[in-house]
């Protein structure tokens, strides 16, 4: 059945968290996809896609965090995204929380480098997200978050 | 040629200074190192601070190994291509990160063939030695598992 092309907003910082989203791109096949990211470097990632940079912030810098979230309000304002993903860390996070918020639905999908424990900013995100996902098996719980395979 | 790094966010001095010295003792002349944001100098081999996306694709595509922290963008590149790699965890409890979650992510992914884990610089040396012998048992795929994939898949169009 076809359905109506969606509006993605898929969100990571830099590393391995970029590398990870890139790897869902085929799930984003036939949809309208728009990336963010907090390295301007990445954008000959995605090529044929719209492309933003946000500031790199991290819990620990709160002028910083300010900024990221107003910029993150803005591109959510004009973006109108039906769906934000994100692969992690802080600003996705934000991200899932602002959309939220403005009724937007969401998916977290935790590093796949957190084996033992989720991440801090996955376990926050957890209640943010409609979908919360790790990418072990063993970090999987009947009430989230749950594991639906990785990106490996 | 070698190619070490180790991201672009935070210095990794420890590992940087330990191949370094294995070059200088090896005498290799085809050791190249993207060293992050330090002051430290290396002696004895080709290194930049940063590299751009493709820059760093062209290194990964023309190095016969890899050296670098248990970083998990490397270490996906590193399985995507097919290339043999050589990871040090970095440690919280030296500033190397903000938490503990490579030493996990280097024992977990150190159970694959072309991956090896020195988990400090003694052992490091043997491990420089035998890191382009490390067997390749072929690549993964360019993209995320098709569970994934479709779970998310059906969440968007749901």
């Amino acid at each position: 059945m076809e359905t109506k092309p969606k509006k993605i907003l898929a969100i990571a910082s830099g590393g391995g968290h970029w590398v990870q989203l890139r790897r869902l791109m085929p799930a984003f096949e036939g949809h309208d996809v728009v990336f963010a990211t907090v390295n301007p470097a990445y954008r000959s990632d995605v090529a044929d896609y719209k492309f933003y940079t946000v500031t790199d912030a991290t819990r620990w810098d709160r002028l910083k965090l300010v900024r990221l979230v107003l910029e993150l309000v803005w591109l959510l304002l004009r973006q109108r995204p039906d769906v934000v993903i994100s692969t992690g860390a802080a600003p996705g996070y934000i991200a899932l929380r602002l959309a939220k918020w403005m009724r937007i639905r969401t998916v977290w999908i935790d590093s796949i480098a957190n084996v033992e424990r989720l991440s801090l900013s996955g376990e926050w995100a957890g209640g943010f997200a409609d979908l919360w996902l790790t990418q072990w098996a063993h970090l999987g719980q009947p009430d989230g978050p749950a594991y639906r395979g990785s990106v490996l | 040629m070698i190619f070490v790094t180790v991201g672009a966010q935070m210095p990794f001095d420890r590992l940087i200074r330990a191949v370094d010295a294995w070059t200088g003792e090896r005498g290799r002349q085809d050791v190249f190192a993207q060293i992050g944001p330090t002051d430290y100098r290396p002696e004895h081999m080709e290194w930049t601070k940063f590299l751009n996306p493709p820059e760093f694709n062209a290194c990964f595509r023309d190095c016969t190994a890899v050296v670098a922290h248990a970083g998990m963008g490397t270490l996906i590149t590193a399985l995507e291509l097919g290339k043999p790699i050589l990871v040090m965890p970095r440690r919280a409890d030296l500033h190397e990160t903000r938490n503990d979650h490579q030493l996990p992510t280097a024992k977990h992914f150190g159970e694959r063939s072309n991956v090896d884990v020195a988990y400090a610089e003694p052992e490091l040396s043997a491990c420089l030695d035998r890191v382009e012998s490390l067997t390749v048992d072929g690549r993964v795929g360019p993209t995320a598992s098709p569970e994934l994939v479709a779970a998310v898949r059906s969440f968007i169009e749901g």
